[in-house]
């Protein structure tokens, strides 16, 4: 499946506001450990996780899902794939260099971030992927806390388990403090 | 002098860039290296532009220092995965190259090839991370060490005039943080608003940590304006200066382009924070001697004079080669 920008069907309030319902806690680390327990029953979450986030945001199953520091645009729609920001080849009309009729998946990132104060979040600097991990959920991920690498602080180490946290991330944005 | 060395003296320096040849073999190389050698500290090699296949940018960069120029190896994401483009580095440099500039890389689209698989497996925030950790901390991204490590000045790109534009000064200093050392930027027509952008990088203190040198292009003709301002990505060609360039009998485009370059490099060179300027002259190589000249930042004369820019001199830029 090719990567195509795609514009979130799912306003970036009501994101913002599901990412507060779906941080992880004792409820939601209990629920998936259930879920992870029967082959059968992860597989239909998987698969419910795929169509509903693939109908909101284009999602394509990276399994380590970068939404909620980027204003619920999906950067995997990005041709090139980039986790960390634009490319320079952005039209000046705010349009993807390779579908130049579609928004560039950074622009519509920026924005939406920046309309509830959460621009700060594009500067945190993002790991790279695993490809072994496509077609995982990352709900399932999140919630067990082994997303938990995924994006750092300057000077953060490469090594994964150095990363800051979800939660830490999103403090520090509220604080507006810069992380690199 | 190296680049490196250059910059960290305060000096302004100046940057070109050399295409290799579709071709197996290097003498367009060492050819164009020869126009360039005194006039630059220098010379990008590009990586495969456009995504059309070149000869490599290691073999051009090996062939521009057989030709008495330093390289800067252009290392692109978009052909190699991570562990291709890690091991070009111990490559380049074991053989002596020490200037690396990272970039996503045009997407194979726009190239001679456009059903070539898309790597994109690093982007270049992640790949400057990567080389700066295996020069820095001796680790592969794997975690296993290095033995010796690499040594290398980092460079990235940055489109100052691409949108998001609140969010390419922050950009800038992302890849900073990740280990860029200088930058140099795509083409700037627009004096004014990369004045704005250079605002926005004092501001945040990235002039500081990092060298910056705005890409200026001299047009050779009308196609090539066309081209400019419809074809490469992300380039911005004000109206006034698109005018200016059309407004010249045609055979006389080449003479003003390099008129205008001039007249961008002095402003530029007055804009506070620029540590010099990179000529986007690939094709048109010749220009650049008269470019400097005229544009007061180098001369060729020997004794070296300050000229009116008050930037810079001279003959010592080829000197401590």
């Amino acid at each position: 499946m090719t990567p195509v920008p795609t514009h979130p069907r799912l306003g970036v309030r009501m994101a913002y506001r599901l990412q507060r319902v779906l941080r992880p806690n004792a409820g939601w680390r209990r629920l998936s450990a259930g879920i992870e327990a029967s082959q059968t029953a992860r597989r239909l979450f998987t698969g419910a996780e795929r169509q509903a986030k693939q109908d909101l945001f284009g999602c394509r199953m990276c399994g380590q899902c970068a939404l909620p520091v980027t204003g619920y645009v999906c950067p995997m729609g990005c041709p090139k794939e980039l986790r960390n920001g634009p490319c320079g080849g952005v039209g000046a009309d705010g349009s993807c260099e390779v579908y130049p009729e579609l928004q560039c998946v950074w622009v519509d990132a920026y924005e939406r971030a920046a309309s509830q104060g959460r621009a700060s979040d594009l500067r945190l600097l993002h790991r790279p992927i695993d490809h072994r991990r496509w077609g995982e959920s990352s709900w399932l991920n999140y919630w067990q806390g082994r997303d938990e690498g995924l994006w750092g602080a300057a000077g953060a180490s490469l090594d994964n388990a150095a990363g800051a946290s979800l939660d830490n991330a999103a403090g520090a944005s509220r604080d507006n403090k810069v992380y690199w | 002098m190296s680049l490196r060395e250059r910059l960290a003296s305060g000096g302004f320096a100046v940057t070109a860039e050399i295409s290799p040849p579709r071709g197996a073999s290097t003498d367009p190389v060492t050819k164009l290296a020869g126009y360039l050698r005194d006039w630059v500290d220098a010379v990008n090699i590009t990586d495969n532009q456009g995504s059309n296949v070149r000869l490599s940018s290691w073999a051009g960069s090996l062939a521009a220092m057989a030709a008495g120029l330093e390289p800067v190896m252009q290392m692109t994401c978009r052909d190699r995965n991570r562990i291709a483009l890690q091991s070009d580095l111990l490559g380049a440099s074991a053989l002596g190259i020490r200037n690396i500039l990272v970039m996503t890389g045009d997407h194979p689209k726009f190239g001679d090839h456009p059903g070539a698989k898309p790597v994109f497996d690093l982007d270049s925030v992640q790949l400057l991370w990567t080389l700066r950790t295996m020069r820095d901390e001796h680790t592969l991204l794997s975690g296993r060490t290095l033995n010796p490590p690499p040594d290398c000045f980092l460079g990235a790109v940055e489109n100052p005039s691409a949108p998001p534009l609140p969010f390419r000064a922050e950009r800038l200093g992302k890849k900073i943080a990740a280990g860029a050392q200088f930058v140099q930027t795509q083409f700037v027509f627009d004096v004014a608003a990369f004045g704005q952008w250079m605002a926005q990088v004092r501001d945040l203190g990235l002039h500081e940590q990092c060298h910056i040198l705005p890409g200026v292009g001299a047009v050779r003709s009308r196609r090539a304006l066309d081209f400019i301002r419809d074809k490469v990505p992300g380039v911005h060609v004000p109206d006034d200066v698109y005018r200016r360039l059309r407004a010249v009998p045609e055979d006389q485009t080449a003479r003003e382009g390099e008129r205008l370059a001039a007249e961008t490099v002095r402003q530029l060179a007055d804009i506070p924070g620029v540590a010099g300027v990179h000529l986007l002259v690939a094709g048109n190589e010749q220009a650049v001697a008269g470019i400097l000249a005229e544009a007061g930042v180098r001369t060729n004369e020997a004794g070296g004079r300050t000229n009116e820019g008050g930037v810079r001199t001279n003959k010592a830029a080829s000197d401590g080669r």
